[in-house]
């Protein structure tokens, strides 16, 4: 297989497990780019992409806009904070100007779940969804999944923990999707306030003892706690959510086997993970960064190979 | 569907022997050389030439890399079926050095043009030299000629050239035109 089946990155849901193998198989192509004296290659350079934050992002823009600019393409940046968001246009409005001025590729963050496959269904560009609301959060999946398979030389059969915010986490929602096509087992673990009530329809298992979860799994992801999303207090304190559910070096030394710790970031140290274990040998953060570069320029040059050239 | 055979196993042999006799008069030790296999059908032959000029110049590190040119070729959205990305390995510095790209046939010119590209991503060599197995020419599309050749071939588009390393049991190569 060489082209994806789906036209847009809307979500993992939508991918088959061979997209996700073909995606993973490029970024190591890519991978070896980003390592060179040179990280450029000019396969898009007559491809124009805009990236449209209407929610704050540093390290997903950051690692779209490079992961663009080392393929080549010309790039335009919009943020919610200084557009005409603000003076009442729509999406399908403010999509569309930006298109009518050429543009092949949309890569959006959005508040609102379901925003990019709405776009996607409405305008007449590629769309790439980089988190939408609390839904799918797909290239944070991916780059996840990668890490995984890089650290641990595969994903299937491999026993996977997130950890945290489940119910406020696009990330959570993606990781389960991409996990599972790929054969993993995936375990949720957070206070029961922080759990969809009918997550283990999704085929996930749910605990609340952090310790029995991480003696249970190979790989830890550890959520960030999304306050900004929380309109009432699902735990008592800070805390105390550190108290049951914070990882530091020594609960992770207690552990039976030598695990892996991932974090999406940005991390709030000292809550969900200490800086110890942020930084030791088991954390696996670093290079998920890294990854993530090479994952998005995979994911946007297999998308852009479907653009028809015009004559 | 016709074919004709361009080398047996005997001439492919003697023409790879040539070719790095060639090389050796060229390059002498090797010391400021580097042989880079274009992905993926050239990295087979240049692997063929590695092995035998370390038998004949009885050196033993001579660097051979191989070199991916996917993400640099002119054809990008042009294709009907995209090409899959091959791996490239290159772990020395080409910086300053003579490098010698080796593919196994050479037609329009368009992927060494992409390997041209593709090379200064790793730095700016000496020199850089082209080894063809076969030289189609008159199919050119580009002004790019080689400076070693096994053999050249007279053949039209509907022709095609396929060298198959592993002919049979007994590993025997051949190089042939497959009329379509």
């Amino acid at each position: 297989m060489t082209s994806l089946s789906v036209n847009h990155l809307v979500g993992i849901k939508e991918l088959s497990k061979e997209d996700i193998a073909l995606i993973f198989q490029t970024a190591d192509n890519f991978k070896s780019v980003i390592n060179r004296p040179i990280k450029k290659v000019p396969s898009l350079r007559d491809i124009t992409i805009a990236n449209l934050f209407f929610e704050n992002s540093t390290r997903t823009r950051l690692s779209f806009e490079l992961a663009e600019k080392r393929l080549s393409a010309d790039i335009v940046n919009f943020s919610a904070a200084s557009s005409s968001v603000k003076k009442g246009e729509t999406l399908i409005d403010t999509v569309n100007n930006i298109l009518a001025m050429k543009v092949d590729m949309v890569v959006m963050r959005h508040p609102n779940p379901g925003s990019a496959k709405f776009l996607s269904e409405h305008v007449d560009s590629r769309i790439v969804n980089a988190g939408d609301g609390a839904h799918e959060h797909p290239t944070q999946a991916l780059l996840d999944s990668y890490s995984i398979r890089e650290k641990l030389g595969s994903v299937e059969g491999k026993k996977v923990v997130i950890v945290g915010d489940i119910s406020h986490s696009r990330v959570a929602l993606s990781n389960i999707f991409c996990l599972q096509k790929q054969g993993a087992e995936v375990m949720v673990c957070g206070p029961a306030t922080l759990i969809p009530k009918y997550i283990h329809e999704l085929g996930v298992k749910v605990e609340h003892d952090l310790r029995k979860a991480l003696e249970w799994c190979d790989v830890a992801n550890m959520l960030r706690i999304q306050l900004e999303r929380m309109d009432v207090n699902y735990f008592p304190s800070l805390r105390e959510y550190t108290m049951l559910y914070g990882l530091d070096k020594e609960f992770l030394d207690t552990l039976s086997k030598k695990i892996v710790v991932m974090h999406p970031g940005p991390i709030n140290r000292g809550v969900e993970i200490t800086s110890d274990v942020a930084d030791s040998d088991q954390s696996i953060i670093l290079d998920q960064v890294e990854n993530g570069v090479a994952v998005r320029m995979a994911v946007i040059y297999l998308l852009a190979q479907k653009i028809k050239r015009e004559e | 569907m016709g074919e004709k055979i361009v080398f047996n196993h005997k001439e492919l042999d003697l023409s790879v022997n040539r070719l790095c006799w060639q090389l050796i008069e060229n390059h002498s030790d090797f010391s400021n050389t580097v042989l880079i296999g274009l992905q993926p059908r050239g990295f087979r032959l240049a692997q063929k030439i590695h092995l035998k000029l370390k038998e004949l110049t009885s050196i033993a590190d001579i660097s051979l890399g191989s070199l991916d040119i996917t993400f640099f070729r002119d054809d990008f959205r042009r294709r009907e079926d995209p090409v899959a990305p091959n791996q490239t390995d290159i772990n020395f510095l080409v910086e300053g050095k003579n490098v010698i790209f080796i593919d196994d046939v050479l037609y329009t010119g368009r992927s060494i043009r992409a390997g041209m590209d593709a090379i200064n991503s790793f730095g700016r060599p000496k020199q850089i030299e082209l080894l063809v197995l076969i030289d189609r020419r008159f199919s050119r599309e580009l002004p790019i000629e080689p400076k070693y050749v096994g053999k050249t071939v007279d053949a039209i588009d509907t022709e095609k050239v396929v060298v198959d390393w592993d002919q049979g049991l007994d590993h025997k190569g051949r190089v042939s035109l497959i009329r379509e």
